[in-house]
């Protein structure tokens, strides 16, 4: 049957016709056969655009519409959604890219470009011409979802799905949930602490009897797909039975004899092999770091509730999408890196922040009195040449909210900040504003010429030449440096490999469009949220893990999902059933089948992917994926050979 | 020679995948990084599902070179991929040579989401290596 098309030539404002001539473009094509309108458009999105484009459909009978615009990620799913208010399949729609791989990718080329564009254009028809209408495959999808990470991200997405009656697995790595929050004391810009907001989120998800919270746990495995994931979890005991008596295990913990550098306070104290939690982490219930003990008996001696019985589990779940939530390190500065490590007076912001809440009424830090303090801004942040291009955001509010704690808690401090200009955005900036009515010294300096941390005479003094007053050498002794670390991807982030979850440029996990889909991944029923995906504070984690929440629910509210129809289909008559493409196929998705007197492949429907890993191996070339079929490849090569 | 070249570049056609290569590319012409505009590209679902005959039917139209790029280890399809569009690649130099084809006339290279200097690099140097040898 011979279609009837439109085809729509967008200019996207000036951004393709800059460079692409789109008036050629139409001109080139209007006569192609089967084209029965053929327009230029200032905006094709516009919602002017959309309605024409409907009319268009209906008045005439179109039954195939090409659009060229920018990039099919950012708007095939709005002209598909044209073609139905149109009443048109919307599998008869065609979308091609002139602006990202024309216009913009050729800009050095007008002529170049246009030519390019042409002959896309033309195999967009070629495509769509041969193109048949399709219909979504149901399949069912398990109401449930997998949230790995229990920080304020993990937590509150938890709540908020078990607020829409969905029942939740929450993953958390260690045996402590809260994740950095439960590391914070006083938090800005509310003052709350970071016990009150995690104590707050535990208790209102803990009694939750759609919430199952799993700590010490970690995935280990997953198969399946969107609406059926099935997810293997290790879950290491805390070997202390869950009733546990306060009084011997304090005792216990006393007579453990292995230390080792506790990270809850970035290894500025040490911790025992068996531990108790802060009183900012949950559950409240100690734990025997099994790595780090050596079995020697000494605490089961005195505490009966230690149980070296227990025994490490495996367990498997079936979900229908999987939240990520699992947070963000903080940069380590390298060995020298304004003196880490090589002063005893240099630490990081995170260590600062243990320190302030660590001490009381005086601030000392191994043993001295700390007065003058030195914040170098943007350490593993901003790096022209290093790996970390990125601000970190949080950095900038986090230390000047720090230093004005610390003034408001201690007696006669003095802050000096060693920035590289201040980004205290939206209402932060009042604090800013409150530091420097306090009376604290900003300082500035450029990437190209960083301050320098530099021993004398026993004392530590930092220098700059400070680009506020004209690039003058200001050196300031201090008593403690704080180097102001930026947010990293987790170090350990198997996890992420193993869901196969892409990463962007700076090494967090990246969404499928920063703007219109911030919370989706490429892998479908898989979304991300909070820190994991790139530096966030705490407001706007619990909002990206909100909205990860309620986008993870929709694929699992109906029990059922609207697949799209494109898989792979058996020519039956060529199929000699040899077995070659079940071989391939990496989800299972065929099988053999009676088909009168012959055995051959038959594809289930509902597991076929359309990854079409089956197609190449067909030594009879029976089969094709919908929508790629050899004449559809074909016709758009014979469209781009101009021929 | 095929028809409808800009600037006289040989052609080459370009077997992209929507998930992955395809952001890379596209983020290439976000970053204005260019490369010929004689390079064209088909999406598709994933690279170990390009059947040799597409692109043996691209050399017969004109086309001077075929690049794929491949999902390598990032395929959001499973970790066969790498191996699977090796054997395309096996196949496929297999048939170019019952035809007189210079194998060097196809190429692969993984080109992961955020790939897009390697492709623009990719690119050009096929672009040149098509130049030099036009009488492939
Ligand atoms: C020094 C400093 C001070 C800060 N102060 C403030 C402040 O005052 N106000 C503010 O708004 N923000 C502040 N922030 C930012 C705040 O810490 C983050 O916004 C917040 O921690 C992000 O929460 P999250 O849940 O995404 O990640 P995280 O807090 O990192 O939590 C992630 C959780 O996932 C777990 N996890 C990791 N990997 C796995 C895995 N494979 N499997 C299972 N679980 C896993 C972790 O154990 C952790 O519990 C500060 C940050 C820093 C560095
Ligand atoms: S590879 Fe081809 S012939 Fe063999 S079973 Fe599959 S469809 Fe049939
Ligand atoms: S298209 Fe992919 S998922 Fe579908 S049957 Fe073929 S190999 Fe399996």
């Amino acid at each position: 049957m011979n279609k009837k098309l439109g085809v729509y030539i967008c200019h996207c404002g000036g951004n393709i016709s800059d460079y692409v001539d789109v008036e050629k473009v139409k001109q080139a094509v209007e006569n192609e056969e089967g084209v029965f309108i053929a327009k230029t458009t200032i905006f094709a999105c516009g919602d002017a655009n959309q309605k024409e484009m409907v009319d268009d459909i209906k008045n005439n009978n179109l039954d195939g519409v090409v659009v060229a615009s920018c990039s099919p990620k950012l708007h095939l799913l709005t002209f598909r959604a044209v073609t139905e208010r149109g009443n048109m399949n919307k599998y008869n729609y065609v979308h091609v890219n002139i602006r990202e791989q024309a216009s913009w990718a050729h800009s050095d080329n007008k002529e170049g470009a246009t030519e390019k564009a042409i002959l896309l254009v033309k195999s967009a028809i070629a495509k769509v011409r041969l193109s048949e209408p399709l219909y979504p495959i149901k399949i069912s999808s398990k109401k449930a979802v997998a949230v790995i990470g229990a920080g304020v991200a993990g937590m509150r997405a938890a709540i908020e799905l078990s607020n829409m009656g969905c029942p939740v697995t929450l993953i958390e790595r260690d045996h402590f949930v809260g994740g950095r929050v439960a590391q914070w004391d006083v938090l800005f810009t509310t003052n709350q602490t970071g016990k009150e907001l995690v104590t707050n989120l535990y208790n209102d998800l803990i009694n939750r009897k759609n919430i199952t919270l799993l700590t010490g746990a970690e995935v280990i495995s997953n198969a399946g797909s969107i609406g059926d994931f099935k997810v293997r979890i290790k879950k290491t005991p805390r070997y202390i039975k869950e009733k546990c008596n306060d009084g011997h295990l304090l005792k216990a913990i006393q007579a453990c004899p292995i230390e080792v550098p506790d990270d809850f306070n970035f290894n500025i104290t040490n911790r025992k092999a068996i531990y108790h939690n802060f009183p900012s982490e949950y559950p409240h219930y100690p734990v025997i770091d099994i790595k780090n003990c050596t079995r020697c008996g000494e605490c089961e001696k005195i505490c009966e509730s230690v149980d070296f019985t227990q025994k490490e589990e495996i367990i498997e779940i079936e979900v229908g999408s999987i939240l990520m939530a699992t947070g963000f390190d903080s940069y380590t500065p390298a060995e020298g890196e304004f003196g880490y490590q090589k002063f005893d007076t240099v630490i990081t912001l995170p260590q600062f922040k243990r320190i302030i809440d660590l001490n009381d009424k005086k601030l000392t830090f191994k043993g001295k009195e700390v007065k003058s303090i030195v914040y170098i801004y943007c350490v593993g942040s901003r790096q022209i040449d290093g790996d970390n291009k990125y601000c970190s955001r949080y950095c900038c509010t986090s230390v000047i909210h720090a230093a004005i704690q610390t003034k408001k808690k201690f007696a006669n401090i003095q802050n000096y900040h060693f920035t590289r200009g201040i980004r205290t955005y939206g209402k932060q900036e009042i604090l800013y504003s409150d530091s420097l009515k306090s009376g604290d010294i900003y300082l500035q300096s450029y990437e190209e010429d960083p301050p320098v941390v530099l021993r004398e005479n026993g004392n530590t003094l930092v220098k700059i030449n400070d680009i506020l007053t004209g690039g003058k050498e200001i050196s300031v002794k201090a008593d403690l440096v704080v180097l102001v670390t930026g947010m990293i991807p987790r170090k350990d982030n198997k996890v992420g490999a193993l869901l196969k979850l892409p990463k962007g440029r700076d090494n967090f996990f990246n969404e499928i469009h920063m703007k219109l889909r911030p919370v989706e991944t490429v892998i479908d029923g898989i979304t991300i949220s909070g820190a994991c995906q790139g530096p966030k504070n705490i407001m706007e984690s619990v909002n990206s893990a909100l909205s990860a929440a309620t986008k993870s629910f929709s694929y699992v509210s109906k029990g059922m999902l609207a697949l799209e129809p494109i898989i792979a289909r058996i020519d039956k008559n060529l199929c000699t059933w040899c077995g070659a493409c079940a071989e391939a196929c990496p989800f299972d998705a065929i099988s053999v089948e009676k088909d009168e007197n012959k055995d051959i492949a038959a594809i289930n429907n509902s597991v076929c992917k359309g990854c079409g890993m089956c197609l190449p191996v067909c030594p009879v070339n029976a089969i094709n994926l919908i929508a790629y079929s050899d004449n559809e490849i074909e016709s758009m090569i014979d469209a781009l050979a101009g021929v | 020679m095929p028809g409808g070249k800009a600037n006289n570049n040989p052609k080459i056609l370009v077997f992209s995948t929507e998930k992955i290569s395809d952001p890379a590319i596209d983020m290439a012409g976000l970053l204005k990084l260019h490369y010929p505009p004689t390079v064209y590209t088909i999406s598709i679902p994933c690279s170990s599902g390009v059947k040799p005959i597409w692109i043996m039917y691209a050399y017969e139209k004109g086309f001077d070179g075929v690049f794929i790029a491949a999902d390598g280890s990032d395929c959001p399809y499973g970790d066969s991929c790498t191996e699977k569009t090796g054997k395309i690649i096996g196949h496929t130099h297999a048939l170019m040579k019952e035809m007189d084809i210079e194998p060097a006339r196809l190429r692969m290279a993984a080109i992961c989401s955020v790939c897009s200097e390697s492709f623009v690099k990719q690119m050009k140097s096929f672009n040149e290596y098509l130049l030099k040898n036009s009488n492939v």
